[in-house]
């Protein structure tokens, strides 16, 4: 009891963010509950142990190089079972969705989701969910464990969850794998017209554009300002602006100097892929949008009113 | 083949969400609920799979405000059967909504089921895996494109930054779905009236369990973390010289 | 073979061809009449195209004066969709006579119900019975109806207005007010008027300022009023008439229902499609009242009004007739009272007005077509319209119906007027002019 077990994520060969930013929330949690911090990697290689030196130890299962749920899921269940951690931490991404509510079923554990935030007080864990679209908080109590945490990319640093210095390794039997799913293959994003990675300023909409037609406004506000135009996930699914242009967990994470959100109500997968933008200024008709948690600045006020003013000025 | 799809009802995010008394609860007095998105766009996969190479679509929804309304609009769309599950409180965790969709998925022998990746409720975990975990299925989520391959299905997952892995996974299987095709179709309210006259929805008793873990505090995340209110777009251009891109 | 045609507006009797002999020798009352080789007794094709398509339309209920046209094509002459495009019903029906289908096809919906072609027609083909029932059709069998109306469909069955905006914030432009308007649905108490405030007054903007400047005017007459709040939903009319007749149905038995919770004398509205959804249809479905557009309302009181218009407005004035006040339900006058009572206006009629109004191109569905519309027409019906009142020397346009104020202003822009002409609804100008 009392370690903290982080399920690291690797993809196309490389450790996710979110795996130093779990051990980074790991580390202070271990302070609290007095343990060790104990990683999972599986598929993974020599090299990514190496870096997982904010670890005490790191518990390795041999597979194959791409994350499959059928085979992962059960190897998590196998190091749980090893390993007996008080907590343990998931990524809240694809790869972890496909991991934590399987060993809270599995083993019965209780499991909170969507977490920005988990604390040991008086011998509970206590959780904090972000839930209904960023509108509430809400605190889950797990109990003196062992327990399941998914947590959300963006609320520690990677930074954080980094040293130097090989931890000690023990490798774990692979689970059996009755071959019910099977990876075929990696499927990589075409290169861009436009990479929204590399712009200084980005002009983003959301559902409040309305219609398709309506993204002009904003195209010549970008082409005033020299930025590109980004988008949240609802334009994209649309069909009204290519996938290199969707910021947010299923698409890209972005930095630019100045983000101008115009129309986005701030969900929080929209949030995952911009709140380490230098300036973030919101523009929403709704003045609860969650938005405006994360932004620097706000306006309540209609996104075309505000972008018509601005390019006029321009 | 058959395929299975859950329904979940849950506030509607367009409203104000107020906390209960209790404070670790919300507010439903007068709270607006609706289909989970993402399930409408289970529900259209299910139907274009149907479509494309002839299925059976049995829509799932637990008794509650919405219950009616969402498998009327399933009936309405294309779905062959629409069962309401009784039991357990409809804006119950996932927990006891998986309980009790279970009970009423296995005897229906589906080779699929589909259901939303997530919804804004999803506290202890999502639906799709607490699903397969009780069916003692595989479940994959964050799947767009569904394509059946014999008694497998072709899939593909979405990770970050665009990035989609390719899957082959043997039927029966539970997908958690991201995104249908193309955005879910409309049902005309002249169809869901007819349907409302013509069809009879299935019933089914089962069980839901206590959620492993309580709740000990809702609230709105803290305010005034130097979001700064401006007023004109004047304000917003000088915030945008200071910052130096103008 | 017999043709009977009957010269009234009943519906003709289609000429019926007898299957026909051919014979090499006739001879009639001794008269030889045998055939030739180059004289064939035989069915002579009228067309060589499938009349399925024409007749598939006429099938539907509501359909069937698509079938009387004899082309004479006086309603291509007043379409305001032809006038920037190619539309009208000469043309629908010729396309249909010549096999083209209707149902799945963008000529369904380019339709705005104005009523011009209707208003002319010797037949009686009645485009405001036709195209509902045909849209209604497409709808139901999901056939190609544009992305754009299938939202709004959804925004309003979901939220009850077209904007998707949560039912509890009908009531937020009146917070603004520095009097209380009486709100029945959290305080019910009987009242004269019950104005329905309609969804482009609560949630657009510019419906705001129109809303405001009502509840101002009301209350500077002493007129006793109250609002259904939250409790309002669409009207429907519109939706009803873009092919939903069950989502008109669903909002008109929950307004009707809202309706008959309260005590009043008359119901007054601020738009002219829901004048005719309450005044004509609302009936059908068992709410029958008296109700007034709010021009009729204060016409009716204008010398209660008159005295009150203490500021001038010297601006030359000009006014669009909307479709459903005007030629649908007959209202030409009271708007033209009004504007006539205001100090200092010149006022002056554009060239198509009254009878010949130039649809602004919102109605029958077409306030949410507009990027579908984009592909078929030239330039926008309203940008048409506003060129027409730049071009008669006005600096105000003045409108009655809240889709107007939205169409006109966007066309102003669009049109590069902006600055040379201002829209205004009347209810704004009589607010400003009561100082």
């Amino acid at each position: 009891m009392g370690d903290i077990l982080v399920v690291a994520e690797h993809l196309n060969g490389a450790l996710a963010d979110i795996t130093f930013e779990m051990l980074a929330h790991a580390k202070t949690l271990a302070g609290q509950t007095q343990g060790q911090v104990v990683a999972l990697l599986v598929g993974g290689s020599g090299e990514m142990t190496g870096q997982l030196g904010a670890a005490a130890k790191v518990l390795t299962v041999a597979a194959d190089g791409n994350f499959n749920p059928a085979l992962h899921a059960p190897a998590l269940q196998t190091a749980v079972d090893a390993a007996k951690p008080q907590v343990v931490l998931v990524g809240s991404t694809s790869m972890g969705m496909d991991l934590a509510s399987a060993l809270a079923a599995a083993r019965n554990l209780p499991l909170a989701a969507y977490c920005t935030q988990v604390t040991a007080q008086g011998g509970k864990i206590l959780a904090t969910s972000q839930l209904y679209g960023g509108k509430l908080l809400v605190t889950s109590d797990l109990g003196a464990g062992p327990c399941v945490a998914a947590m959300l990319p963006g609320y520690a640093s990677a930074d954080a969850g980094k040293a130097a210095g090989s931890p000690a390794s023990e490798a774990l039997p692979a689970p059996a794998d009755p071959g019910k799913v099977r990876f075929k293959r990696l499927i990589l994003p075409e290169k861009a017209d436009v990479d929204i990675q590399a712009q200084d300023v980005l002009v983003a909409i959301g559902r409040g554009i309305g219609k398709k037609e309506d993204i002009a406004v904003a195209e010549e506000l970008a082409k005033a300002l020299g930025a590109a135009v980004a988008a949240s996930r609802p334009i994209i699914d649309a069909g009204w602006l290519p996938k290199a242009r969707q910021v947010g967990k299923s698409g890209l994470k972005v930095k630019p100097k100045v983000y101008l959100a115009l129309g986005i109500s701030g969900a929080p997968e929209h949030i995952e892929g911009m709140k380490g933008a230098g300036t973030i200024i919101a523009v929403n008709t709704d003045k609860n949008a969650p938005i405006f948690d994360v932004a620097h600045y706000g306006m309540v006020s209609d996104l075309f009113d505000v972008c018509e003013a601005l390019t006029d000025k321009l | 083949m058959k395929i299975a799809v859950p329904l979940k009802q849950v506030p509607d995010l367009v409203e104000d969400l107020e906390v209960a008394a209790s404070g670790t609860a919300l507010d439903f007095d007068g709270l607006k609920m609706k289909l989970n998105e993402f399930d409408e766009h289970a529900l259209e996969e299910a139907l274009l799979l149907k479509e494309a190479s002839g299925a059976e679509v049995v829509a799932l929804a637990i008794a509650g405000a919405e219950a009616d309304r969402m498998l009327f609009t399933a009936l309405a769309k294309g779905a062959d059967k629409a069962v309401k599950v009784s039991g357990v409180d409809a804006n119950a965790d996932n927990h006891a909504l998986a309980q009790a969709f279970a009970a009423a998925i296995g005897p229906l022998g589906a080779d699929l089921i589909l259901t939303g990746v997530q919804s804004a409720s999803d506290r202890d975990g999502q639906l799709a895996p607490l699903l397969a975990a009780r069916l003692g299925l595989p479940c994959v989520s964050v799947v767009t494109g569904v394509q059946p391959q014999g008694k497998a299905v072709l899939l593909k997952k979405e990770y970050s930054g665009g990035v989609m892995a390719e899957f082959e996974a043997d039927l029966p299987v539970v997908l958690g779905i991201q995104a249908a095709r193309q955005t879910p179709r409309y049902a005309p309210v002249s169809k869901v009236r007819q349907v409302q006259q013509s069809a009879k929805l299935e019933d089914f008793a089962a069980s839901g369990g206590a959620a492993p873990s309580q709740v000990v505090k809702m609230a709105p995340p803290p305010r005034g973390q130097g979001c700064k209110m401006l007023k004109s777009a004047d304000e917003l251009l000088a915030v945008l010289k200071e910052k130096g891109v103008v | 073979m017999t043709l009977v045609f009957e010269h009234s507006m009943k519906r003709p009797q289609r000429a019926r061809h007898t299957s026909s002999v051919q014979k090499e020798s006739a001879i009639v009352d001794g008269i030889d009449i045998s055939g030739h080789w180059n004289k064939m007794y035989a069915p002579r094709e009228i067309t060589a195209y499938d009349p399925g398509a024409l007749d598939r339309v006429t099938a539907i209920p509501g359909a069937e004066s698509m079938g009387w046209c004899y082309q004479c094509g006086k309603c291509i002459g007043v379409c305001p969709v032809d006038n920037v495009g190619d539309y009208g019903p000469r043309k629908l029906f010729r396309k249909l006579q010549m096999g083209q289908d209707l149902i799945n096809n963008p000529d369904l919906w380019q339709c705005t119900t104005c009523m011009n072609c209707l208003r002319v027609c010797p037949k009686e083909v009645d485009m405001i019975k036709i195209m509902p029932a045909v849209r209604a059709q497409a709808v139901l069998d999901g056939t190609n109806v544009p992305q754009e109306l299938q939202d709004m469909f959804r925004n309003v069955a979901e939220y009850g207005n077209p904007m998707g905006e949560s039912a509890r914030k009908r009531v937020r432009w009146a917070k603004d007010l520095d009097f209380e308007v009486k709100d029945l649905s959290k305080a019910p108490q009987p009242v004269e008027t019950l104005w329905f405030v309609g969804d482009y007054y609560a949630y657009h903007g510019r419906g705001n300022d129109a809303a405001r400047a009502m509840a101002r005017v009301f209350n500077r007459m002493g007129v006793d009023f109250g609002i259904l709040g939250s409790e309002e939903r669409c009207d429907g009319d519109s939706q009803r008439l873009a092919g939903e007749p069950g989502l008109f149905q669903m909002l008109a038995e929950h307004n009707i229902e809202q309706f008959k919770k309260h005590d009043f004398q008359h119901v007054v509205v601020s738009d002219p499609h829901a004048y005719n959804a309450l005044k004509n249809e609302y009936p059908k479905l068992g709410g029958a009242f008296t109700v007034f557009h709010y021009t009729q309302l204060l016409d009716q009181r204008l010398e209660r009004l008159r005295p009150l218009l203490t500021k001038r407005f010297e601006k030359k004035v000009t006014f669009h007739d909307p479709c459903y006040l005007g030629r649908h339900n007959g209202e030409y006058d009271a708007p033209r009272a009004l504007l006539n009572a205001v100090p200092g206006i010149q006022f002056g009629e554009m060239i198509r007005c009254r009878e010949q109004g130039y649809c602004c191109g919102g109605g029958g569905g077409g306030m949410w077509l507009d990027g579908f519309m984009s592909d078929h027409v030239g330039e926008r019906l309203s940008e048409n319209r506003v060129r027409e009142a730049v071009a008669v020397g006005a600096e105000v346009l003045a409108v009655c119906c809240s889709y107007e104020v939205s169409r006109f202003e966007d066309a102003v822009k669009s049109t590069g007027n902006e600055g040379k002409l201002q829209v205004l609804d009347i209810i704004e100008i009589l607010d400003h002019c009561m100082g």
